[in-house]
């Protein structure tokens, strides 16, 4: 088919561009921002590049608080969280897929209602729970709440369901024991819903701000993020560049890894999301 | 292990094997029990008792709930997560439709648009919330600029109690818009386009394949999507905390802020945290119910 240029294919194409804009800009204005000096990023006009690059931006971020403890936090509760769901969610996900037993539905019911509650319900009873087990000084509360990942759950659930019983009868007709079934036969089969899964809980725990600021009490156990949300109290005035430069060590690695993978955690996000 | 060549009758079961998917779940279900049933009922059980944090509890009944429904600042609470929820849901949902029916053939352009507006979905929540800050600030601000270059005046945006709920809006939607049209846009592909195709023999405009055709067949997902956007808005917090900490005054203030308030700023008001969470937790359930209960009828009438 022929392209025909019509008013409207120039005026659809400009609104794209301007799409591409409002939504690529504010990432553009944070790097920026991040290195420039305090007087050129309250300067009018404004620079739409830096008139020189402040690198010691990023030093005094890194000089205001424990950085490596936070960024060795954020890593440690990121990591903890994911490989602790995954020992938790396979056994569960293939006894609710493969096996008949007496209260199925209702353990299910379970995880389907937890699937419900939001943190930003229970986090006072979860807070006040940790606080009198005396753990609150570690790393403990910002990982095991999340142990038990009930989306998770039901969607490797979903997957593992669709793996045909046959090839389980075959598998044990070999004389596979149940831990040979669950590696050789599960996980191989059921291994981009676990991707897709792990990998949108580290970007939510990486990414999590409201459940550290209720649960981390000094900056030994803070993330990143509160690091960061640290910036602005330093002062009165806010120190604009400063506060950006923090921000871009959060997002960068973000973005880069967007930009990469960008068409598997588009699919990850969108399946789960219809699903 | 049992050993398989040995015959046994159908359906017997070993203590073991009965015992086995029990084990499976095990962990699963200890860290659910702890985490998500045990302080919804310690939430309840704790809503009717007066407590701060640290001395013995004393129940008093439905006090904290009198007191809390008697107070203008909780029912205000209310009302503005409600306001919240209303836009960035409606607005958020009715734009994103529009974007993934425009975007939806698979061109360069379209889907370059796509992945770009759904960065932000992935982005921390806070930097958004910094950046925009920093956007909004009404000394320096860039969209101040911006405004002024079209003559328009300048904006307090955050920092007036006129135009602050308006502002956490705004950032919310840039935040969601993107993973709102790439959801819709995957429903419609699975549209089945013999449908489209029999549209186009009695020719029927863009319009009216849109109402009669894409809309229902993508409905269950764009119900599905109404929810999760509705009680994901009802958990509002980060943007609050960051842009306006609930006010000025208290015209941001919203629930789960409202809860963290009670709980942890002001002494003693415990039970008013825990009757508020119960009431936002109530919210969210009534419309999970509801989701479920339209999903449960319609797989009926299949």
């Amino acid at each position: 088919m022929k392209k025909v240029i019509t008013p409207w294919s120039i005026l659809s194409f400009l609104l794209k561009i301007l799409l591409i804009v409002v939504f690529l800009f504010p990432f553009y204005w944070m790097i920026t921002t991040g290195f420039k000096t305090y007087q050129e990023a309250i300067a009018y006009p404004p620079t739409l590049w830096p008139k020189e690059m402040q690198w010691g931006n990023f030093v005094k971020v890194w000089q205001s608080g424990p950085y490596l403890t936070y960024l060795l936090n954020s890593f440690l509760v990121s990591i903890g969280t994911l490989m602790i769901q995954f020992l938790v969610m396979v056994p569960a996900s293939y006894a609710f897929a493969k096996f008949e037993f007496k209260g199925r539905g209702f353990f299910f019911a379970i995880v389907m209602v937890a699937f419900m509650v939001p943190q930003q319900v229970t986090f006072i009873s979860i807070f006040t729970m940790m606080s009198r087990a005396n753990l609150l000084k570690t790393l403990w509360p910002q990982i095991i709440p999340h142990a038990a990942n009930a989306f998770g759950i039901f969607l490797l659930r979903q997957n593992f369901m669709q793996i045909p019983d046959e090839l389980l009868e075959s598998a044990r007709l070999d004389n596979a024991g149940e831990f040979q079934i669950l590696t050789k036969v599960m996980l191989p089969m059921g291994k981009p819903t676990l991707v897709s899964i792990l990998m949108l809980s580290f970007i939510s725990t990486w990414n999590d701000y409201f459940w550290p600021f209720i649960m981390a009490s000094n900056q030994n156990v803070y993330p990143l993020t509160l690091g960061i949300d640290a910036l602005r109290d330093v002062e009165g005035a806010f120190d604009w560049e400063i506060i950006m430069a923090g921000n871009v060590i959060l997002v960068v690695p973000i973005i880069i890894v967007y930009a990469l993978f960008h068409k598997r955690i588009v699919r990850a996000f969108a399946y789960s999301g219809i699903k | 292990m049992t050993d398989k060549s040995i015959a046994r009758p159908a359906g017997y079961k070993t203590p073991w094997e009965k015992l086995r998917p029990y084990i499976y779940i095990l962990p699963a279900m200890f860290f659910l029990a702890l985490f998500t049933v045990y302080p919804v009922i310690d939430m309840v059980i704790r809503s009717f008792e007066k407590w701060n944090l640290v001395a013995t509890p004393t129940w008093v009944g439905l006090d904290n709930y009198k007191y809390i429904f008697n107070r203008k600042e909780f029912i205000d609470a209310i009302w503005h997560t409600v306001t919240y929820a209303i836009f960035v849901v409606g607005l958020g949902l009715s734009l994103a439709t529009l974007f993934a029916v425009w975007l939806s053939k698979s061109t360069f352009m379209n889907n370059l648009t796509r992945t770009v507006m759904f960065m932000p979905h992935v982005i921390a929540l806070l930097s958004v919330a910094m950046v925009w800050a920093w956007i909004m600030n009404k000394n320096n601000g860039l969209l101040n600029l911006v405004l002024n270059f079209f003559g328009l005046p300048s904006l307090k945006w955050a920092d007036s109690s006129d135009t602050a709920m308006m502002s956490i809006i705004i950032v919310a939607l840039w935040k969601a818009i993107g993973y709102n049209t790439m959801l819709i846009y995957a429903a419609i592909q699975n549209v089945p386009a013999e449908l489209y195709e029999a549209a186009d023999l009695d020719n029927a405009n863009s319009v009216k394949k849109f109402f009669k055709i894409t809309l229902p067949m993508i409905s269950p997902q764009m119900f599905m999507l109404l929810i999760t956007a509705t009680t994901g808005s009802f958990r509002v917090f980060d943007t609050v905390r960051v842009m306006t900490h609930g006010g000025p005054g208290t015209s941001t203030q919203v629930l789960v802020y409202y809860i963290y308030k009670q709980a942890f700023i002001l002494n003693g008001k415990v039970g008013y945290a825990f009757a508020a969470a119960v009431v936002l937790m109530a919210m969210i359930g009534v419309l999970t119910l509801a989701y479920f209960r339209v999903l449960s009828k319609r797989v009926h009438y299949q």
